[in-house]
């Protein structure tokens, strides 16, 4: 640790590391589709009922016993298992999701309709989540130890909160009792307040705990202490130092809080009627739709995966001692 | 500005955090060309008083005083911005500790930089240019690649100099540096000090802090000693150091271990422990078997990326009943290693390691793990060593029934036993140990390590962390407790005047390989080896107190 870095070679040792890292991205990437596909695959089939009667319009089609067989056989349905799941695996790795059983088009169709929606929710949540947790950490430095208590409380409280609750108290508080805001999901910008701050003000709770942490302990530091020793200013400190250092950790748990936007997008999409990923997942297994819940589980672990890589790769940008790691 | 003014008045400042005084009714001048010392221990106020001088002293504090001039400025009741633009320009401040005094995200070339861009110093390309020239003024090899380092890529010392580097960017007129050379290691502290030295030769005045009276000596012109947030003595260093008059002077002169033989107290009588010793050391028997020998020791770690490090390379000693052995070296010369070794926590990749004649490192643990309580060992930050959830009575508990119960209460009358032996007062062990002072906790540390009836302690840097006052307290407890108990140490620091103090014989550990030992007198009066007389050429006091 103590020892300086030598001279030579440092950068082709670089280079080196860099590429591994990407490899290491790519091959762990491809692993957790795999495992998500066969998950799935198994996992649907755990569920009583027929496919081919979802096939046919769901249980109450009472589709005849010769249709039945003939959406069987149509679909691979009467294949072996272990011949359904690889040759399924080889559609999936051609890029090939299937056709929906419900809805009779192709699922990348469906799926390219429903990911932009989706997508614009769960980034407004995260930036507006990082917005507020940001506003309240500076704020709660400037303002001692009452105001850090004060945020503390509640950051804790809105970390608590259910999504299905806080969108019910939104809606009856904003919609109904107010009258401001529209009670269903549209795309226009008003018709996405309520939905994104369902989304990101749990995440804002969870966010701003680790980032106020961090932000007093750096303004604490010893080096904010040197800076402001240099004549630096309490906002230059801030700027210069301090947030970075709280940035850190916000930056670390922003792969996983995606993540958690994508399941939170079932529950808030299904409340305001929005158009999304979630509600037709939610949909999809009611209906046992296995090709249309195969591909949103495939995008979203696959989204999921990319931001990750992301989430890393800009912790390393941010925190230079990672790079060697 | 008046060239003959002084560069720092202060007439009676008071300090307060709340209704807490912390410093009262401090004064003191400083000149240009001038290097004031104030020394005391830590919590006796000589760190606010600094942080006061830069409008600094932190939230909460109250700061009133008669007279504060600050290079020419009355500060009292300065605004914030009219202190920054005192910060930086015409002080410059530099603190203890560069590994968290640097911000680890940012190059050190930036951190230099900010001193020059926030006192409006030149265009970038200017600026860059008189970063790359400090880096050079203060003894940094390749300066343009150290610029883009950060603090985490430097060695302690180059860390210290890129601090000083940016506290003295705009050439302040004061410099004040609080525990300078705190955490280096005798050769880099002495080229630190030189530094200070060429800064003040250069007409900076100067407020130098520190809790050793011996780092300040050379480069002091006076000295003042604070106590309890006052300052009881104050004049020119000379006089301080060689006819002191306040009874707690004397005790931090008398603290420091250079030149006081072996078994002579360092602290006053009233710290150390009441019972009275046995009159005679207990035998010492140089000439029986060894308690604890190692031979051909080496041990290498895999570097990621590199060729692996050798460590520690072809390692040898003998340890005598009821003797001290010291392992004296630098940070990365393989002490520690040696340590991990001969406690059996490391496997060597070579040697051997006897306890008592009996085979000890080549044996499973299973085997080792009965004799474990014969070897004791304590480190250099004993709070990290103690789990934090267990109270001082539940830690001895712990290791007196070798991990069976954490109850105090079955162990209680063994328990008062250990803590009056270290002299803790028995009703500490309900406490937190996070509770307790830097002092007793490292007494703590000795309890646990005696509680299994140990032969023989590992002391790992244990006092390092310490003051002066307290380090006496702590090193007058181990020799009192080897007395005492017939124990025999392996007794590792850095520091050569606490080797020579503390150890019958010595070796002289450079780059993992032992490059000189025998008796402690012989090695310390006519030593052998270069490095040795390097070692011996950085810390002063060791050689010119006998």
């Amino acid at each position: 640790m103590n020892q300086p870095l030598p001279a030579g070679g440092r950068s082709t040792r670089v280079a080196g590391a860099a590429a591994r890292w990407v490899l290491g991205k790519i091959g762990g990437g491809l692993f957790v589709l795999w495992a998500v596909a066969t998950a799935i695959f198994f996992g649907i089939r755990m569920i009583p009922g027929d496919p081919a009667e979802a096939i046919m319009g769901g249980p109450g089609s009472q589709a005849s016993a010769e249709a039945l067989a003939q959406a069987r056989a149509d679909y691979g349905l009467d294949a072996p298992l272990y011949v359904q799941y690889f040759s399924q695996l080889w559609r999936l790795s051609t890029g090939d999701l299937g056709t929906s059983y419900s809805l009779k088009t192709p699922v990348s169709e469906v799926l390219g309709e429903l990911v932009p929606p989706t997508l614009v929710l769960a980034v407004l949540a995260l930036l507006v989540a990082w917005a507020l947790a940001l506003v309240v950490a500076v704020l709660s430095t400037r303002s001692g130890a009452l105001g850090s208590a004060l945020a503390s409380g509640l950051e804790i409280v809105s970390a608590a909160v259910p999504h299905f609750w806080l969108a019910s108290v939104l809606i009856m508080l904003f919609a109904t009792a107010l009258g401001w805001l529209p009670p269903v999901s549209t795309n226009a910008p008003a018709g996405l307040v309520l939905p994104v701050a369902t989304l990101a003000l749990p995440l804002a709770g969870f966010l701003g705990q680790v980032m106020r942490d961090t932000l007093e302990a750096a303004h604490r530091s010893p080096f904010a202490l040197s800076a402001r020793a240099r004549g630096e200013s309490e906002t230059g400190v801030l700027l210069r130092h301090s947030l970075r250092h709280a940035a850190l950790p916000g930056i670390a748990l922003s792969g996983w809080a995606f993540g958690s936007l994508l399941s939170g997008a079932v529950v808030v999409e299904s409340i305001f009627a929005r158009p999304g990923l979630g509600r037709s997942l939610l949909s999809a297994v009611t209906a046992r739709d296995i090709p249309m819940v195969t591909g949103v589980a495939l995008l979203s672990a696959g989204a999921y995966v990319v931001i990750m890589a992301f989430s890393d790769l800009a912790e390393r940008l941010a925190d230079p001692r990672m790079a060697g790691s | 500005m008046n060239a003959t003014a002084p560069l720092l008045r202060v007439e009676n400042l008071d300090v307060a955090f709340g209704e807490t005084p912390v410093v009262l009714d401090v004064s003191f001048t400083v000149n240009p060309g001038e290097c004031l010392a104030l020394v005391g221990e830590s919590g006796s106020g000589k760190s606010v008083t600094a942080r006061s001088l830069i409008g600094l002293a932190g939230p909460g504090s109250t700061v009133r005083a008669n007279a504060l001039e600050v290079a020419g400025v009355d500060a009292r009741g300065l605004s914030q911005r009219a202190w920054r633009s005192i910060r930086g320009k015409r002080v410059g401040f530099i603190l203890q500790d560069a590994l968290t005094s640097l911000d680890p995200l940012r190059k050190i070339g930036k951190e230099i930089d900010d001193a020059l861009r926030l006192h409006g110093s030149g265009s970038g390309a200017a600026r860059a240019a008189r970063v790359v020239e400090l880096l050079e003024a203060v003894g940094l090899d390749d300066p343009v690649r150290r610029a883009s380092q950060r603090s985490g890529e430097l060695s302690g010392g180059m860390r210290q100099r890129a601090l000083i580097a940016s506290a003295i960017a705009l050439d302040p007129a004061l410099v004040i540096a609080d525990e300078p050379t705190t955490a280096l290691d005798a050769t880099i502290a002495a080229q630190v000090m030189d530094l200070l030295g060429g800064l003040r030769a250069a007409g900076s005045g100067m407020l130098l802090i520190s809790h050793d009276l011996a780092a300040v000596a050379n480069l002091a012109d006076s000295i003042a000693v604070m106590q309890g947030g006052r300052i009881v003595e104050s004049g020119p260093a000379e006089r301080i150091l060689g006819d002191p008059q306040h009874p707690y002077t004397r005790a931090l002169l008398a603290a420091v271990p250079a030149g006081k033989p072996r078994f002579a107290p360092l602290s006053p009588a009233s710290t150390r422990a009441s019972t009275p010793l046995p009159d005679t050391p207990q035998e010492s028997q140089a000439g029986g078997r060894p308690v604890l020998r190692a031979e051909a020791l080496s041990k290498s770690f895999t570097v990621p990326g590199g060729p692996d490090f050798a460590a520690v390379k072809d390692v040898g000693f003998e340890l005598h009943a009821g003797r001290t052995l010291g392992v004296v070296g630098e940070s990365g010369s393989g002490k520690t290693t040696t340590a991990r070794m001969a406690l059996g926590l490391l496997a060597p990749d070579a040697g051997t390691v006897e306890l008592f004649g009996e085979p000890w490192s080549q044996v499973p643990e299973a085997a080792r793990r009965t004799r474990r309580s014969a070897l004791g060992a304590i480190y250099q930050d004993p709070l990290s060593s103690f789990d934090p959830r267990l109270s001082a009575g539940a830690l001895l508990a712990d290791a007196l029934s070798f991990g069976a119960t954490r109850n105090p209460r079955k162990h209680a009358a063994k328990i008062s036993e250990l803590l009056a032996l270290v002299g803790l007062d028995k009703d500490l062990a309900g406490r937190n140990p996070a509770t307790l002072s830097g002092g007793q906790r490292q007494r703590l540390a000795i309890a646990r390590a005696l509680a299994p009836n140990p032969r023989v302690l590992i002391c790992d840097e244990p006092v390092s962390a310490l003051d002066v006052s307290i380090q006496a307290q702590v090193l007058d407890l181990l020799d009192d407790l080897q007395r005492r108990l017939g124990l025999s140490y392996l007794f590792i620091s850095h520091d050569l005047s606490v080797i020579r103090h503390m150890s019958d014989e010595v070796l002289v550990m450079q780059g993992g390989k032992i490059v000189e030992s025998g008796p402690t007198e012989a090695v310390f009066t006519a030593p052998a080896h270069p490095y040795t007389r390097t070692l011996l050429a950085a810390s002063p006091g060791v050689v010119s107190g006998r």
